[in-house]
């Protein structure tokens, strides 16, 4: 640039400035075509993608869960219901910050210490985007208090929630079970059933008994609803809606009455009674003492109740209807019985000189009767009246143990029964190939000898023994055993009964099953076991008491209950079906470590069969605060 | 008699410009009333907004453009002193001081600095128009430097390279020699890394963010990926006024504000964009040629440096929306909610007017 150019020359100033102008002109041109590109782009090119992206950001599915089916003794009493309550609930990943959150809700509505250990347990177990409940049940006047602030926390929602609720309480609590929040093993399982969309929503699944059992049709289909939504997730209306429909109701053969009614009879002690009806293996009455309240798990127990439960010695939650593992003791002989006729060990005519003792062959020991001195001339008839052990210990022994375990496994022990509820344990019927496998040791005849009067190795669940003695009771037909008897469609309300299922079918000799038939019904009569519980009863009763030994009682020493350890004193075990001649009913009841099952256990099974057979319903108890299920 | 005074007052006013402007700002109360949950209050204060700018307009538009020029220096060390204050005693908001507080106005000093910048910057390369050397250029560098530095401070960087911008259309207009300019860009690029490590986290966040949104879709993201999909789910013809879902449904953020046009876009699709781009294009086409025909050189310089800030404004803001620049705290000019910038800009135009109307007067 020479110096004179940079003197003021309008006419080239003006042309210079105009030329930078259209620069800029040509740059605003490039500036928009730029933009008008990215508006072609994203409005026609990406128009189809952005516009799903828009529907989805507008619409959310959210799933209607179904009511979950009833349970429903066998006269429509209500077992576990729904019922419907307002939770203020929140959505950890949408809150900033959660504790402050929290406190500021704490001043609108009561949060107790026990919420918020709850929230923060629940926390633990979910996913952040997961909605949990820090109050439940909220009153109108919360919910009206919450509603009016809900707006300054978002990620925080009061909800209408089903819940489920168990009237009765611990009443049946073991068949029933109990629902629980869905855990990440649940939802694995949901997922590996392809039911994950079918839960979405769904806060509860069963978790044992019946409501895990049957879990499918208590559920029910969960329906749909198409809600526009706001960015804050908050519904701004619906747009279209596929109803849920509801579980199924399920019908027990349970009778409410009856379950009271055998608990009452337990009193304190512990133990188990199940009754079934032995033309369909539908079950009458499950008991398992002591029980819990199944109304603590509803919304997830809270640690202290939770080691309460779990610590107690008492094991409340064991299902000792179906998991309580107890010797049979005597209860075994009829089925022994059956095995020495039927296999021709011994014929009905067969006798033996009963000492007060057995000896084997060559050795020293003695293995001794309840019965000091014996029962003198015995045979097999008279062997189960009197409960003589040295019978059957000869019996066992002539049978041999492979025998033994052969036959009395066609009753079913040592193999699950197949009830409608899962956790059923097997029991153990003892046999050589058994032991070797379990301990590598060789069998001893004398372990064969106690078995024969239901000691030694041999476990049975009561669920086994209600099953082994209905099949007595049945001519040898056993059927699969079930808590639901009917089951009511949650769309249509029809009705369906559940069909028996015949799960064994043996043809015993009808001499023989006459013959153990009426040794069972002297059993409970005058020079029986168990008269005094049976006295007056009209109808007749075939039954065979037992009182299993949970030690070894030494050479020459003497039981004394007073003296030994109180968990360690005899089960009292009895089974029984009645009426003997037209069998209804078939039970089998185990009172823990409270003496002979002819003094123990054999009322109970009484009160039971008169209740059903009868109608009778005994006096009431003292009168008890029946726990309320809500505290 | 009314007739001719109307017309007298009116005399000084731009018929195609205002024309223009009027029907930008009339597409902006009917998109404003749609983004605001249809609330006619907004609309209203808008409307209010739009009366007292458009005065303050007509105002300006009757000030001889070397009265105007006269004001240049005391308005420019103004919005400096009014800057400095800010970093002293500005209140906090959103994380940066960017407003003073005067009992009963909020004043944000940036916008007067839209004005006093191109203003002062006209005034000095008139004021050495006899011979414009290298120098001249160096404190006009200067000049613009001190109040974008201030301002960058704040920290809106947006705001600061906007007022860059209009401070450096000026300079450029004025013929700065294209070396000096080659070698500024070079140095620019050269000084990235640094710049970049003086940025704070929240900005680099956001140029992280529009080259890949999803890193952060709840956060930075968020306003980049719904304006994005409101713009996009709009189409070619759009959803219908009062239709757009997306911000209805609470999606957009600041939709009656920075947002506004991706309301604007997801209601009336392609074809409104267009016509929008359009009538931004048309008014500042219009500025070019007051530009050009303006008869002294800081008319010329003041009338272009306005116009060229105005486009980029619109750009900057449509190009923020539809996803292709980061976001910036820039209003949509005309159209988005707020009486500061409507003011700052019908202000601008106020300038324009007064060079057209007075370049007769002129001596040249």
């Amino acid at each position: 640039m020479s110096p004179r150019s940079e003197l003021k020359d309008p006419q080239r100033e003006i042309a210079r400035f105009r030329g930078r102008l259209a620069f800029g002109a040509g740059f605003i041109l490039l500036l928009s075509l730029l933009l008008a590109g990215r508006f072609f782009y994203v409005q026609i090119t990406e128009h189809a993608h952005y516009s799903t992206m828009a529907e989805n950001n507008r619409i959310t599915i959210v799933p209607i869960v179904p009511n979950r089916g009833l349970i429903l003794d066998r006269n429509g009493v209500v077992l576990a219901r729904n019922y419907s309550a307002y939770t203020l609930e929140i959505t950890p990943a949408k809150v900033h910050n959660l504790s402050a959150t929290i406190a500021a809700l704490g001043r609108i509505v009561e949060i107790s210490p026990r919420d918020r250990a709850l929230f923060d347990k629940l926390r633990d177990e979910s996913h952040a985007f997961q909605s949990i409940p820090i109050r439940t049940h909220l009153n109108e006047v919360e919910v009206a208090r919450l509603a009016v602030n809900l707006y300054r926390f978002p990620g925080v929602q009061i909800k209408a929630r089903m819940f489920r609720d168990y009237p009765l309480g611990d009443l049946a609590v073991h068949a029933v079970g109990y629902v629980g929040r869905i855990n990440d093993s649940d939802l694995k399982r949901i997922a590996a059933q392809g039911e994950t969309s079918n839960y979405q929503g769904t806060q509860y699944i069963g978790k044992t008994g019946i409501e895990q059992s049957y879990e499918t049709q208590l559920h029910g289909q969960t329906g749909y609803e198409e809600v526009e939504t706001n960015a804050l997730g908050r519904p701004v209306r619906t747009l279209s809606r596929t109803p849920p429909v509801s579980g199924d109701n399920l019908y027990l053969g349970l009778d409410a009455r009856m379950q009271e009614i055998a608990d009452q009879a337990f009193g304190n002690n512990r133990g188990a009674l199940v009754a079934i009806d032995p033309h369909t293996g539908g079950i009458l009455a499950f008991v398992s003492r002591p029980g819990y309240n199944p109304n603590l798990f509803v919304d997830g127990i809270d640690t202290a109740d939770w080691n309460a439960l779990n610590d107690s010695p008492d094991h409340p939650l064991e299902d000792r209807v179906i998991q309580g593992l107890f010797p049979p003791g005597s209860t075994f002989k009829p089925f022994m019985a059956m095995a020495g006729l039927e296999l021709h060990v011994i014929t009905p005519q067969f006798q033996i000189h009963d000492p007060g003792y057995f000896q084997l062959p060559g050795q020293s020991h003695r293995y001794r009767d309840w019965k000091k001195g014996g029962h003198g001339i015995v045979d097999v008839h008279k062997a189960i009246i009197v409960s003589c052990d040295t019978f059957f210990y000869t019996l066992a022994h002539m049978m041999g143990i492979q025998n033994i375990h052969d036959f009395v496994s066609k009753f079913g022990f040592g193999s699950r029964t197949g009830i409608d509820i899962e956790g059923e344990l097997p029991g153990l019927l003892a046999s050589p190939a058994w032991k070797w496998k379990r301990f590598h040791q060789p069998w001893y005849p004398g372990e064969t000898v106690i078995t024969g009067i239901g000691q030694g190795y041999t476990l049975v669940t009561p669920m086994q023994l209600a099953y082994a003695v209905a099949m007595l009771a049945d001519n040898g037909t056993a059927y699969r055993p079930h808590l639901v008897q009917a089951i009511q469609n949650g769309k249509t309300d029809r009705i369906r009964a559940v069909v028996p299922i015949v799960t064994r079918d043996e043809h015993f000799d009808p001499a023989f099953e006459a013959l153990i038939r009426d040794a069972m019904i002297h059993v409970n009569l005058p020079g029986g076991t168990a008269p005094i519980a049976w006295h007056g009863c009209p109808y007749p009763v075939a039954g065979k008491t037992g009182t299993a030994q949970l030690i070894d009682i030494g050479q020459g020493q003497n039981y004394n209950a007073a003296k030994l350890n109180a968990r360690l004193r005899d089960n009292g075990v009895y089974i029984a079906y009645a009426p003997a001649d037209d069998p209804k009913i078939a039970a089998a009841a185990v009172v823990q470590n409270a003496g002979e099952g002819g003094d123990v256990a054999a009322p109970i099974v009484r009160k039971i069969f008169d209740y059903y057979l009868l109608g009778k319903v005994p006096p009431p108890p003292p009168a008890t605060v029946k726990e309320s299920p809500h505290g | 008699m009314v007739k001719r005074m109307l017309l007298r007052l009116a005399r000084p006013l731009d018929g195609f410009l205002l024309t223009l402007l009027v029907a930008v700002m009339v597409i902006g109360l009917f998109v404003l009333y749609s983004a605001s949950e249809q609330d006619p209050a907004k609309v209203l204060a808008q409307a209010v907004n739009i009366g007292i700018a458009l005065t303050a307009m007509w105002a300006v538009a009757n000030v001889r453009p070397e009265h105007l020029l006269r004001i240049a220096v005391p308005l420019y060390i103004l919005g400096v002193v009014l800057l400095i204050a800010v970093a002293g005693v500005g209140q906090v908001s959103h994380g940066a001081r960017r407003w003073l507080h005067f009992g009963f106005v909020r004043l944000q000093p940036s916008e007067l600095m839209k004005i006093a910048l191109p203003l002062v910057l006209a005034w000095y390369f008139e004021r050495h128009s006899a011979r414009l050397k290298l120098r001249h250029f160096v404190l006009a560098l200067v000049l613009l430097l001190i109040p974008v530095g201030l301002i960058a401070k704040e920290p809106d960087l947006g705001t600061a390279l906007l007022i860059f911008a209009s401070g450096f259309y000026v300079v450029f207009l004025a013929g700065i020699s294209s070396r000096i300019l080659l070698g500024a860009l070079a140095a620019t690029v050269a000084a990235m890394p640094l710049l970049w490590s003086h940025l704070h986290t929240y900005q680099r966040q956001r140029i992280l963010t529009l080259i890949n949104p999803s890193l952060d879709p709840l956060g930075t993201g968020y306003h980049t990926i719904q304006s994005t999909i409101a713009v996009g789910s709009g189409g070619i013809f759009g959803k219908g006024w009062l239709h757009a879902s997306q911000s209805h449904l609470g999606f957009l953020p600041e939709s009656t504000t920075d947002f506004i046009f991706a309301v604007f876009a997801e209601e009336f699709g392609l074809i409104g964009n267009i016509v929008l781009l359009a009538l931004f294009l048309l008014i500042t086409a219009r500025g070019l040629v007051i530009a050009a025909d303006a008869r002294s050189l800081a008319t010329r310089l003041l009338a272009g440096g306005i116009t060229l800030t105005f486009f980029t404004y619109a750009f900057v803001n449509m190009g923020m929306v539809s996803g292709i620049l980061p976001v910036v705290g820039v209003p949509l000019p005309l159209v988005s909610y707020g009486g500061t910038a409507m003011l700052t800009i019908l202000l601008g135009f106020g300038i324009l007017m007064s060079i057209e109307t007075h370049k007769k007067l002129v001596k040249g």
